[in-house]
């Protein structure tokens, strides 16, 4: 069937911001569903609210609107642009969800808007479990016992059927927030509350355990011509009990006889049509009893998801590409293979290789947070690895999750070692081996976990292997067991570690023994037909596949698993670097392991390796390509660390020097360098002893930041008031060494935090001519390139929380708001001499502070950081790719002609989103250690106007009525009655503990008084749970009440109620509540509107 | 952990693959193909059609799930040796009853693993299929080359008759019985029986060799030409009884072998495609109603396209290369699939064609009735 031609304008719907259950992987499948419609003609009208998206490019969509996913905004966006189609299947849930509500609003129908991808009976019928349900009932296939409650009545009756354990799953949620499996009625009563909250439609299922299953999941495409096809299986590691977004996966299946694998196909098949999805991915789950093979259908997703991000990764078929192109009426045969480009794509894929992927959690950020696995998603991010065997792709895995140290687990008791392995959590790997390693037979390991044999037998194989080498001496080990350990995908450093020796001799003793690894590539047949596609993996087998070229190369390393602090914003910088090296003739050539990103689609460069990010693959992948530069710059920290070692094997590193590089992160040198630039920086020290530590803080004065060096995102950062407090953070959260020392810094109170993003030439001589001639009289060619050092000043983001709180987990508005002209001046001199001190060619950020009417510089950064999307997007200019220009030494900075600061046209906010939600037990209190996930954009005349839509875009319903409530410390309270005033003014009823309450009466603000939490009932958190408060406003009053505001913050955070926890935080959301209520209606800009005057500046690059 | 016995592989144009040995001990020539499905390996291993063949595994972990006594789709395995990346060592499977270590081993066909199966893959795709020889007893590939020259090639091998039932036999239908089919074994897979049981009909299953006057005594309602190894060119005799089959119009199905079989009957060509199809992931164009199916593969020959005669319909085309997949007579209540839809292994998605013979058989009683 040929394409549509009733439509040609489709508006497109992204993820919003990153979320746990919702990260890039929708950046990846809506940047692929853009670009094959936009090539197919279609005018692509695109919404988004996350600006670190390569979605959100202006190149991608027509038009590009960063606007709230709301019913509100989106049908503005409608009524503005008119398209005649919505594709609502490659934005996640969210997207989902938004089209039925403008469906259920009418908006759509009003419009004319057509839905391509899926229609509302199946995504009805996909998405409500009840409706689900009695489909697959109609159609014969078994669905697990049980049923929906709406009330805790229907859920009582319901238990007695399903008996415990019994799982609980509320409708509509992301990641099963508010799920769990409940073992007896205490537990269930709570689970079931919980879920009835969290779903929208106050609906949980409740459902017989299966928990011990094993646990597929199907990828499914079909076409209007009801075509159907399997694109990929894949098998948890883990049993049913742990969500798939937590579990090890595996694909293809590898337990399954060909008969039980057909009759999974054959239900996915019934499946589909039963549901009715006419066009496009779906994802199936079952759950199979390994003791007889009875089955059951656990959900569809009619959507493209996470796992067919997977897929697509894990077999080189780009499902969510073809999703779109079959949505506008092409069917499967007749879509061409583009990696075999010889074959149609109404196959279905198979693969001669293994593909695991493992989550990576972050419940070290989330003290309080038990760490166990369940129904609920709890993962930040994951890695994928491919091998030739399981245990290659396992532990190839294991090596790209980075610094996962085995946990010593020597004289754990037996009962205790049991629990960990019947109970799984996010050290499992740590307890599976120990035990293997120590008697446990794979029957009693499978007992405990139910963790199929057939995985156990695989990481046994591996112990065993370890145990032939552990002890020896490295020339000892015999070249065959050396061979097979490289085989198992055992990393040189973990040889290493078992014979004593160091990585570097580890790899020239395989080298000796010609131990060297090949690549292999991913072309979706098996090797059945040929593949012109160079999507890579590496193996230690006899042939190589690579076939390098001799073009001119750059490597892109990239930025391995999401984590909190480390996520798309460098995944976008990355792309960038690589379409902007693509347009200037290089062949470009990605390194990574995340299968959620852009960077690792294989037609986002010219050679993809799907490779961990250690120095052992990265250099072998040097020497396969011989690349004339390497970028470590842009994938955050994860390349930045292995710059030093990469350097000194003779790698390539272009642009900022590695010397430079540690210039500005070890703490003395950098010292020392602003003393002698004579920039202020706060009093600071470093100590790799707790004496030391306590020594500093002393001479500086408390309260001092504290923190490791080397990490991003503030791990383990506090702020310490006391001696004692100090002394039991350097006894408790980290491992200090002289290699990583902690950092302490006099911690400047109330100061305002800026954000600085610069681009920088400053390195004298085109840096790839210096960096491939090193061998060569440098000082000759640098007199015939010198060229005067310039500095672009990208933007001046002023955070809206004070110092204290982790940038990353602060709103941050451009232009600054609020900073003195002078103050703007000197940051600007500040940037200009560090970029030149520190040689910067490329990208640089600086974080700074004032306090008093004087800047410090409180750190440099010199890489892309993560604030770069945001003010690429903010300004129209694409920095990234300007910066991998100068580095590449294709321009210099000044042949862009850019300004010396970059405008921006309109007032633009970011500001974070948090996934506390998924945390029971934690406080969800901002400080310097990050917490945020992803964050959001807002774009507006005013700051109101901006600042309002990112908390929008952020989950946040501006309330615009109703009673506020104020508690703050003494030093705010002055501060306080300006905003009751103001609140006042906008018709709030105003509500507040004792104190506040007298200091607001005082000025003549009506005000009722309330309970803390510790004064009796009912309290102020009482007051939040039966609704009555529509605003939070309570800044910390110190350790004694600490346990009242975290009482309220986490009512807050459960009844969604804004709560504000710094002065500035609420200044600002009264701004927006302000602009939000005098505004008639809501206006949404395209950036291709907002920026049709900087279009210039990338026309010319 | 024992150090592995070794064991190596030689092609005939000399390329070696040294690896370990599994299954039985012992030496063994054939035609070196591959096979990219990832699950079936019990169902490949027990498949006539592979007489002659050495089957390389393009998925890499084989034995996973073990070998159980149910899947086995005839009475023994019939592969000269069998290729892997890895063979499992633990047959996880609640159907398991052995490993398929042991399970070659009682049969005594030889494997080799370890070695790089996408290398080999590789090369036979890029040279085209070739023969080979797998040994663990003597390592010395020179001497293994030579046996390997020695052995014989495929083109125009008659295999049927190795591997046909030595007498025939009968298949009860489930349930009451609809029709009588007699189905002429070349080698036929024991799922194809059971879809036409399904469907209510008694088979009976004859000897490769026996005659078109035998098989019209048994007055079957319809006939059935199975799946089976070797170069149909090779297969003259058998045409020849076919043809006199064809001419009394009792409704006729072949697949695989069965379906090169018809070709020849009514003058098309068969030849020997490079390096085959073989697996369940092949898609099939049914050009009668524009649908496509995921269909099992197992073929080395095919029918040409430009030697089919007037009287033949060209009903289904593999799009990966557009060859011959299906034809059907114009006059004649005869139709035929190059592919398996019995599957075993493979995707159910050409199970219609079945139903579609017993709709062919139905409608020729119903005619013959009036």
């Amino acid at each position: 069937m040929p394409k549509r031609t009733d439509i040609n304008k489709i508006l497109i719907i992204g993820s919003g911001p990153i979320v746990i259950g919702q990260a890039c992987e929708f950046d990846y499948s809506g940047t692929q569903a853009c670009r094959a419609l936009k090539q197919e003609g279609f005018e692509i009208i695109l919404v988004n609210s996350n600006p670190a998206t390569i979605m959100t490019d202006p190149e991608i969509a027509d038009k590009t609107y960063i606007e709230p996913l709301t019913v509100e905004s989106v049908t503005v966006i409608i009524e503005k642009e008119r398209p005649d189609a919505v594709l609502p299947t490659v934005g996640g849930q969210t997207a989902l969800n938004l089209a039925v509500d403008l469906y259920e609003q009418g908006v759509l129908e009003r419009f004319g808007v057509k839905l391509i991808g899926a229609n509302i009976d199946s995504i009805k019928v996909g998405e409500d479990r009840e409706l689900f349900k009695e489909a697959m009932d109609e159609i014969g296939i078994p669905s697990a016992k049980g049923g929906f409650a709406h009330t805790w009545d229907e859920a009582k009756k319901l238990v007695e059927e399903t008996g415990y354990p019994a799982i609980i799953r509320p409708a509509f949620t992301l990641g099963g927030t508010g799920g769990g499996v409940a073992y007896n009625p205490e537990e269930f009563e709570e689970i079931v509350e919980r879920g009835l909250s969290a779903s929208p439609i106050s609906q949980v299922l409740i459902e017989e355990s299966i928990l011990g299953w094993k646990e597929y999941e199907l990828e499914v495409m079909r076409d209007l011509n009801d075509n159907v096809v399997i694109i990929c299986s894949i098998e948890n590691f883990d049993p049913m009990g742990v969500h798939t977004g937590d579990s090890i996966t595996v694909a293809p299946a590898q337990t399954l006889t060909d008969v039980e694998y057909q009759k999974l196909r054959d239900m996915s098949l019934a499946c589909i049509r039963r549901v009715g999805v006419e066009t496009g991915g779906s994802n199936i789950q079952f759950a199979v009893n390994p003791e007889n093979g009875d089955i059951r259908i656990i959900e569809m997703n009619p959507r493209v998801s996470r796992s067919s991000a997977l897929a697509s990764k894990a077999t080189g078929f780009p499902i969510a590409k073809i999703a779109a192109k079959l949505a506008v009426g092409y069917t499967l045969d007749e879509i061409p293979n583009d990696i075999t480009k010889k074959t149609p794509a109404s196959f279905e894929p198979t693969i001669d290789y293994v593909v695991t992927k493992i989550p990576k959690w972050a419940f070290e950020k989330f003290p309080g947070a038990e760490d166990v696995l369940g129904t609920q998603m709890k993962s930040v991010g994951e890695v994928m690895a491919i091998g030739r065997t399981f245990k290659e792709s396992l532990f190839k895995g294991l090596r790209s999750l980075e610094a996962i140290k085995p946990l010593r687990l020597e004289g754990i008791p037996d009962h205790v070692l049991q629990q960990k392995l019947a109970r799984p959590n996010s050290n499992r790997f740590s307890y599976l081996t120990y035990a293997l390693r120590n008697g446990y037979s794979i029957a009693e390991i499978h007992r405990l976990t139910k963790i199929d044999p057939w995985f156990l037998e695989q990481l046994q194989e591996v112990m065993l292997l370890q145990a032939r080498i552990d002890g020896r001496k490295l020339n000892d080990v015999p070249s065959e067991v050396l061979r097979q350990a490289k085989e198992y995908a055992l990393s040189d450093r973990r040889i290493s570690y078992l014979t004593n020796s160091t990585e570097k001799e580890v790899r020239e003793r395989r080298k000796d023994l010609n131990i060297l690894p090949v690549y292999k590539r991913v072309d979706t047949c098996g090797a059945e037909f040929e593949s012109n596609t160079p999507y890579l993996y590496s193996t230690y087998e006899e042939e190589n596949e690579a076939e390098p070229t001799d073009r001119r190369k750059i490597m892109i390393l990239g930025s391995g698993p999401n984590r909190i602090g480390q996520g798309i914003e460098f995944d976008y910088c990355c792309c960038h670097a690589s379409f902007a090296l693509q347009d200037a003739d290089f062949e470009t050539i990605m390194v990574n392991c995340n299968p959620e990103t852009v960077s690792t689609d294989y037609d986002t460069s010219d050679r993809l390796y799907f490779e961990p990010l250690t120095f052992e693959d990265v250099m072998n992948i040097v020497e396969t390509e011989n690349p004339e530069g390497v970028i470590v710059q842009f994938g955050g920290q994860t390349p930045l660390n292995l710059a030093d070692e990469l350097n000194e094997a003779g790698v390539p590193i272009i642009g900022t020097s590695p010397d430079s590089i540690d210039l500005a992160e070890d703490r003395k040198r950098f010292s020392a360098l602003l003393q002698e630039l004579k920039i202020p920086q706060p009093e600071n020290g470093t100590a790799v002893s707790g004496e030391e530590a306590k020594a500093i803080a002393e001479k500086i004065g408390y309260p001092v930041v504290v923190r490791p060096s080397f990490v991003l995102g503030g791990r383990a950062m506090a702020i310490v008031y006391d001696e004692q407090t100090l002394d039991e953070y350097m006894r408790s959260a980290v491992d200090a060494s002289p290699e990583k020392p902690i950092l302490i810094d006099k911690f400047l109170e109330r100061a305002v935090e800026i954000d600085v993003d610069a681009l920088a030439d400053c390195d004298g001589a085109r840096t790839l001519l210096s960096a491939t001639s090193s061998d060569t009289d440098k000082s000759g060619e640098a007199d015939k390139s010198v060229r005067a050092p310039s500095v672009v000043i990208c933007g001046i983001q002023e955070h809206i929380e004070e110092a204290g709180i982790h940038s990353g987990d602060s709103s941050s508005v451009l232009p600054a708001q609020k900073i003195a002209e002078e103050h703007l001046e000197t940051i600007k001199h500040y940037t200009r001499n560090l970029a030149k001190a520190l040689k910067v060619v490329g990208l640089m950020n600086l974080q700074l502070a004032i306090k008093d009417d004087r800047v410090y510089v409180i750190e440099v950064n010199p890489r892309a950081s993560r604030t770069v999307p945001f003010v690429a997007k903010a300004t129209g200019v694409p920095i990234a790719k300007i910066a991998s220009l100068i580095m590449a030494g294709v321009k210099t900075l000044a042949e862009f002609n850019l300004p010396e600061m970059l405008e921006v046209p309109m007032i633009f906010v970011k500001s974070p989103v948090f996934p506390f939600k998924k945390f029971a037990g934690v406080d969800p209190i901002l400080g310097p250690e990050m917490h945020s996930t992803g964050e959001v954009m807002g774009v507006g005349e005013t700051f109101g106007e901006a600042y309002g839509k990112a908390m929008i875009s952020a989950g946040t319903d501006l309330p615009m009525s109703g009673t506020a409530f104020i508690s703050v410390n003494d030093s705010d309270k002055g501060q306080a009655v300006v905003l009751a005033r103001r609140l006042d003014k906008l018709g709030f009823k105003l509500i507040a503990t004792y104190g506040t309450t007298l200091r607001l009466r005082e000025v003549g603000l009506e005000c009722k008084t309330v309970f803390k939490v510790n004064e009796g009932r009912p309290n102020i958190a009482d007051h939040i749970k039966q609704g009555e408060i529509s605003l939070i406003i309570n800044t910390p009053l110190g350790r004694t009440s600490h346990y009242d505001e975290k009482a309220i913050r986490k009512a807050a955070l459960q009844f969604n109620v804004p709560c504000v926890t710094t002065m500035t935080g609420a200044e600002a959301l009264v701004e927006a509540i302000s602009a939000k209520q005098s505004e008639d209606v809501v206006v949404v800009r395209s950036l291709q509107d907002i920026h049709s005057t900087s279009f210039k500046v990338r026309s010319t690059i | 952990m024992n150090l592995s016995k070794k064991a190596i592989l030689v092609l005939e144009d000399g390329r070696t693959f040294r690896g370990e040995s599994f299954g039985a001990d012992g030496e063994s020539f054939g035609e070196m193909v591959f096979n990219t499905s990832m699950s079936g390996y019990q169902e490949i291993l027990t498949d006539p059609s592979y007489a002659g063949q050495i089957v390389c595994m393009t998925y890499p972990q084989i034995g996973n799930y073990g070998v159980n006594p149910e899947d086995v789709e005839s009475r023994r395995p019939w592969v000269e040796g069998f290729v892997v990346r890895e063979a499992s060592k633990k047959a996880s499977n609640w159907r398991s009853t052995e490993t398929l270590d042991s399970y070659l081993k009682r049969h005594n066909i030889v494997g080799i693993e370890q070695i790089d199966t996408r290398a080999l893959v590789r090369h036979i795709r890029d040279k085209g299929a070739m023969r080979a020889g797998i040994s663990s007893i003597d390592l010395d590939e020179k001497k293994l080359l030579e046996k390997v020259l020695a052995s014989p090639v495929m083109t125009d091998r008659e295999l049927a008759g190795d591997v046909t039932a030595a007498k025939l036999y009968e298949h009860a239908p489930v349930g009451e019985e609809k029709f009588h089919i007699v189905a002429y074994d070349f080698g036929v897979k024991t799922n194809s029986l059971r879809e036409f049981a399904k469907l209510g009909c008694r088979i009976t299953v004859v000897p490769a060799e026996t005659s078109a006057d035998e098989v019209l005594k048994m007055r079957p309602d319809g006939i059935f030409l199975s799946n089976g190894p070797g170069d149909p060119a090779s297969m003259k005799k058998t045409v020849d009884e076919i043809k006199k089959l064809t001419e009394l119009k009792v409704p006729m199905f072949g697949i695989c072998l069965g379906h090169q079989i018809i070709g020849q009957t009514f003058g098309s060509k068969t030849y020997k495609l490079k390096y085959g199809h073989r697996g369940g992931n092949q898609p099939i164009k049914d050009l009668t109603t524009g649908k496509i199916e995921i269909a099992s593969h197992n073929h080395g020959f095919a029918v040409e396209a430009e030697s089919l005669p007037a009287e033949l319909e060209l009903t289904h085309i593999n799009l990966n290369d557009n060859t011959v997949a299906g034809l059907r007579h114009k006059r004649l209540p005869i139709f035929s699939v190059q592919y398996h839809p019995e599957s075993a292994p493979g995707p159910h998605d050409s199970e219609y064609l079945f139903k579609r013979f017993i709709e062919l058989m139905t409608e020729n009683t119903k005619g013959a009735a009036n």
